[in-house]
């Protein structure tokens, strides 16, 4: 037992970055499966290993190969970091049993085992970006993630996930590389490289133009990881056409490890410099995170196609983490941070149902969705469920995470933001309405009326996670105290 | 085949290849304590296998070197860096802590970077390779359509 | 004469050089593979700045050896070690892509490949 607590970090890296190889050896897509569903549901347990070990203990610091920071690289998980660990592993350890039969429907039996391997390479990018404690290091397990989640999207059925993986490639590619040009100003700055040694050594130099201009790289190059309005360009597209059980994982994981990311470069490496006070870009933030509250649901409310309908609603849904970011106050804050976990809840659901749906009629377009009520009640009752967490109606988890974000908005006296915030949860109530109205009001197309639900091992995991949505949104204790002491924390700095 | 008449290509590979694979085993295993590493090695080591390809055709590359031992390769190489590092947590050092894999700091260092080095080398020579072929299978009629992209090889360093 | 011009500065210069026409490239050519080749000289110039970074003025490679007091600073190369992999496996998947997009769509061409995109829906 004081194996597993001493060296928890590095273990719910290397776990599933050490299983993705044997998927390659094996080459057997249900063998391939099994597998990285056992390390998916291993690492979970692992996660909530973790998550104990710091609420009790307080932040881990772990040093690689026995070399100290700001040296040698470390890991440095505190309890946002865990957190996010938890989130991806969780959102994994469902989305992996629910991806045999969706992935069996969707990808050509031989590209199987490549499916898993590089989804169990994308958890192993995405929990290393969390729990690293070196800014370079976080490079390197960005493109990890990255570079699986192209080959994940790039296998969708459709031609056009081609072009989606590849332009997101390319976009991907040049934030990450941004970012590498920011850190390198960073570091001939300061010669270091370690998060919290940047941080007591930036306050010296804060005031120069390097400094400045890196800042700039960094925030824009993960402003692309995370789709921030106007850098989602890549986001809709990826998002419809990946297969239904990688849009899922990605949608519920991807862009919420970069916003931790960023929260981290921001609060924490210029944590004592407090960037968006000093160098006066607070309101432009607020007002791309509004933008992109706005423009999401704007052009989510025109779209056909549900799912890219969803993709745009989490580009909104982005808005609302940045937004509380930028808003700067303990409360605020934590809703940014509680935002993350809760939206991972209800995309994760809804993209899991979407999947349903594609896979027993073949289409998630709005219009074949018709009667869907009366065809697969089960399924549509999941994407009402999860409708209601977007909107967010009071006991689902969107209400919490608004609730957060308006009282921060009112502390600081910003009553019009409070306003938009509420503005365009109605701009939710109208993409979700029309989704609902097709499904309920609108007689199927004739010849297809008779029920079929989609199988249990798809039906059940969708129901888990979007029961996990409501229990969080009813007793919010959990979540909410963990994101309010680290708001708390990373507001005071890193002192 | 126009490469069947090539002779001075022909006479010329086969007399550089040899030389090439031994300056790929230099750099390897020389990389520990000296200028050089499992990336290079990898590289240049790959480059003999390509040239290969290259002047007497893909099948005779493949006949060399079947998709399965390049795939195994790939595997093995990344297991063997994160081995050494589960193995220097059951000595109980950290993960990738060279200290205790041998008798005395020193010679554990010494042990680990070559483990890790050759790790890396075997990982980034067989990536290479599969990328290599994934190519030039393309061209010549779809051999193996599904041959997977490397996203592999850099998970390891 | 240039190092007049720009003292002491001059490769930062030249890095932005190679940034800004990696990065028109990516954003002004249609073809794909040139876009992938611009992505290249982008990273490239990240490379170069990394590396001239690293450079001190009479310094030798960083080799322990007696009688060297100055070298280079070898982390900023160990680092770009790691970024040439990542390049490496990116510029092979987009390539990867780019053939995969020829099969299906019969071009390479991006305002091509949009206009079939378009009939797709």
């Amino acid at each position: 037992m004081t194996f597993l607590a001493e060296h928890i970090a590095v273990l719910v890296v290397i776990v599933p970055l050490m299983a993705a190889p044997l998927c390659v050896v094996m080459r057997c897509g249900v063998a391939s499966w099994g597998w990285a569903t056992l390390v998916a549901v291993g690492n979970f347990f692992l996660s909530i290993v973790l998550i104990q070990h710091v609420m009790t203990n307080g932040t881990i610091v772990y040093d690689l190969g026995g070399w100290e920071g700001p040296w040698g690289i470390v890991y440095r998980v505190d309890e946002v970091g865990a957190l996010v660990v938890l989130i991806i592993s969780a959102i994994a350890a469902i989305v992996l049993p629910y991806a045999k039969e969706s992935i069996e429907r969707e990808i050509p039996k031989e590209r199987h085992y490549l499916a898993y391997c590089m989804m169990l390479l994308c958890i192993a990018g995405l929990i290393g970006m969390a729990v690293t404690g070196d800014a370079f290091n976080l490079f390197v397990f960005l493109e990890v993630s990255s570079l699986a989640t192209y080959v994940l999207i790039a296998l969708g059925s459709d031609r056009r996930a081609l072009t989606a993986a590849l332009r997101y490639l390319i976009l991907g590619t040049l934030g990450a590389t941004f970012y590498v040009i920011g850190l390198g100003m960073l570091y001939m700055m300061t010669g270091s490289l370690n998060m919290t040694d940047l941080a007591s050594l930036l306050p010296a130099v804060q005031n120069t133009g390097t400094v400045h201009v890196a800042l700039a790289f960094i925030v824009v190059g993960f402003g692309l990881k995370l789709a921030l309005f106007p850098l989602h360009v890549w986001l809709p597209n990826a998002y419809t056409f990946a297969p239904s059980a990688v849009t899922a994982f990605l949608a519920a994981t991807a862009t919420k490890v970069a916003v931790y990311a960023l929260i981290r470069l921001i609060f924490t490496v210029f944590g004592d410099v407090d960037p968006l006070e000093s160098y006066g870009v607070r309101p432009a933030v607020m007002v791309l995170a509004i933008a992109g509250m706005f423009a999401g649901s704007l052009i989510a409310i025109y779209q056909s196609n549900v799912k890219r309908l969803l993709a745009y609603s989490s580009v909104a849904q982005v808005g609302y983490m940045i937004l509380g970011i930028s808003i700067g106050n303990a409360p605020a804050m934590a809703g940014g941070i509680i935002h993350m976990f809760n939206h991972a809840l209800m995309k994760g659901s809804l993209f899991m149902a979407l999947g349903c749906v594609f896979y027993v009629i073949g289409s998630v377009k709005l219009e074949d969705m018709a009667g869907l009520g009366k065809r697969m009640p089960l399924t549509a009752a999941a994407i009402v469920g999860g409708g209601f967490s977007l909107i967010g109606v009071p006991l689902t988890v969107g209400f919490i995470s608004k609730f957060y974000l308006v009282q921060g908005a009112l502390t600081e006296g910003m009553w019009p933001v409070a306003l938009l915030i509420m503005l365009s949860s109605l701009l939710a109530v109208i993409y979700v309405w029309r989704v609902v109205e097709v499904m309920y009001f609108r007689s199927p197309a004739i010849g297809c009326e008779e029920r079929s639900e989609a199988p249990m091992s798809l039906l059940v995991p969708t129901y888990v996670l979007l029961g996990a949505a409501f229990w969080f949104g009813i007793d919010a204790t959990f979540t909410g105290d963990i994101a309010m002491s680290a708001a708390q924390t990373l507001l005071g700095g890193s002192k | 085949m126009m490469m069947r008449r090539k002779m001075v290509l022909r006479v010329v590979s086969k007399l550089l290849i040899p030389f090439i694979l031994l300056f790929a085993l230099y750099v390897q295993w020389h990389g520990d304590f000296g200028p050089g590493g499992g990336f290079q090695a990898g590289v240049i080591f790959a480059s003999a296998f390509v040239l290969y390809g290259l002047i007497f055709g893909l099948g005779t590359l493949r006949t060399a070197l079947p998709s399965w031992l390049t795939r195994l390769v790939l595997a093995a190489g990344v297991l063997l860096y994160a081995g050494v590092g589960v193995a220097s947590l059951m000595l109980g050092g950290n993960f990738l802590d060279y200290d205790v894999l041998a008798h005395n700091p020193l010679h554990g260092q010494h042990y680990g970077i070559i483990l890790v080095e050759f790790g890396v080398g075997l990982t980034v020579f067989a990536g290479i390779i599969t990328i290599f072929c994934a190519f030039a299978g393309r061209a010549a009629a779809d051999v193996n359509p599904s041959e997977p992209e490397q996203a592999g090889d850099t998970g390891n360093d | 004469m240039i190092e007049y011009a720009f003292p002491g500065l001059l490769n930062y210069w030249i890095v932005f050089l190679l940034m800004m026409i990696g990065l028109y490239i990516v954003i002004a050519h249609e073809n794909l593979i040139k876009k992938i080749v611009g992505l290249n000289v982008f990273q490239v110039s990240v490379f170069v700045f990394y590396i001239s970074m690293a450079k001190i003025k009479g310094g030798t490679a960083p080799i322990l050896a007696d009688g060297i007091e100055v070298y280079s600073n070898p982390l900023p190369h160990v680092l770009i070690l790691t970024a040439i992999v990542v390049g490496v496996a990116t510029t092979a998947l987009g390539l990867a892509l780019v053939v995969r997009i020829q099969e299906s769509f019969g071009t390479i061409e991006d305002d091509e490949v949009r206009e079939k995109e378009e009939q797709d829906k």
